[in-house]
């Protein structure tokens, strides 16, 4: 591409000079949307990096409280973490289905992973609530404060996750899988799939390692 | 607008291109790389404790590297290769962040440990 100024070549003509590179490439509407919702997840990852870092430093200071061991039930973390697996493989086949333009299978397969989601969010907030009712309050040590800020922060992401996919499936409902449409959902798959990639760094290093302390 | 469409699937876009298999594939092996760690922790299989959490964090970063790979369609062409440059810039700063902060604090825990420095000895 030639990186001459149109303005420069303007002057010579003699005519009003013109701002922007000549030979602008054409870019598809929305072409770009995909890389900068990348560069948006980068971003967030660094956010649950700190919250990480927070963890693993204050992770340690009980103040006499709780420890994870006392806390955390393993089995129902595996079952937490098997409905976000699972949330996101029923994600995935409504990208395959989305791909081949069957609104209702797409439609279909949206519910189930909002279910899923809800599920996942359901359990954490019974874990919370039960983990509050015995005293273990983020208040309580340096070390359930990190673990309520970092856990919290990923189900905080999950729940606007849910809203965003219901708003979607309105969207969908309403207008079909158009080019806007899908290119909205394939950002929410990205979106969905990063926050599972969180939450396998969650249940290793705060729940697997917390009760191996 | 068929024009439209295909130029914008021309870039490769990250979310993209997936097919039944890979997921499937992708699935399969998040499952046993999930089933694994959380056997070795709630059976205890390897005695020593520094061991385990050696192993369940390797199994971390492998799982970690197949949703990149099965589920966000990560590659070294999606996006021109500015995605991965993404990704890398990112994980380097992480890395740094992570290592940073836990040396940091621990050499500081250490340090301020009362009882270590004899005070006798100080002036």
């Amino acid at each position: 591409m030639s990186l001459t100024l149109t303005s420069s070549l303007a002057k010579t003509a003699g005519t009003e000079p013109v701002f922007h590179l000549e030979n602008e490439q054409e870019h598809a509407e929305g072409g770009s949307t995909m890389l900068g919702f990348w560069i948006y997840l980068m971003s967030d990852c660094l956010i649950f990096a700190m919250l990480f870092a927070a963890y693993g430093v204050l992770g340690g200071n009980y103040a006499a409280g709780p420890a994870p061991k006392d806390l955390f039930d393993l089995q129902l973390v595996a079952v937490n973490t098997s409905m976000l697996l699972l949330s996101s493989i029923t994600y995935g086949f409504a990208m395959l289905t989305m791909e081949k333009g069957r609104v209702a299978a797409t439609q279909a397969w949206l519910a189930v992973t909002g279910l899923f989601g809800l599920a996942f969010i359901g359990i954490e907030l019974y874990e919370f609530a039960h983990m509050i009712h015995e005293g273990a309050t983020p208040q309580r040590s340096a070390f359930l404060s990190a673990f309520f800020t970092l856990v919290g922060t990923h189900g905080l992401h999950v729940t606007f996750g849910i809203i965003w996919l219901v708003t979607l499936m309105v969207q969908v409902w309403t207008r079909g899988l158009i080019a806007a449409n899908r290119r909205r959902l394939m950002c929410l798959s990205m979106f969905w799939h990063f926050l599972d990639v969180i939450w396998i760094g969650v249940f290793t290093f705060v729940y697997l390692m917390g009760m191996l302390r | 607008m068929n024009a439209h469409e295909h130029a914008s699937h021309a870039h490769g876009d990250i979310g993209a291109h997936g097919s039944l298999k890979s997921y499937l594939v992708g699935f399969a092996l998040s499952v046993v790389l999930t089933a694994i760690p959380f056997w070795l922790v709630m059976t205890g299989a390897i005695d020593n404790k520094q061991a385990t959490a050696i192993v369940i964090m390797a199994f971390a970063a492998v799982q970690i590297v197949v949703h990149m790979v099965f589920f966000l369609h990560m590659n070294t062409t999606s996006e021109g290769g500015w995605s991965i440059l993404a990704l890398i810039f990112t994980v380097v700063l992480v890395v740094i962040v992570l290592t940073g902060s836990l040396w940091v604090m621990y050499h500081l825990n250490v340090n301020m440990m009362p009882g270590l420095h004899d005070m006798r000895q100080m002036p």
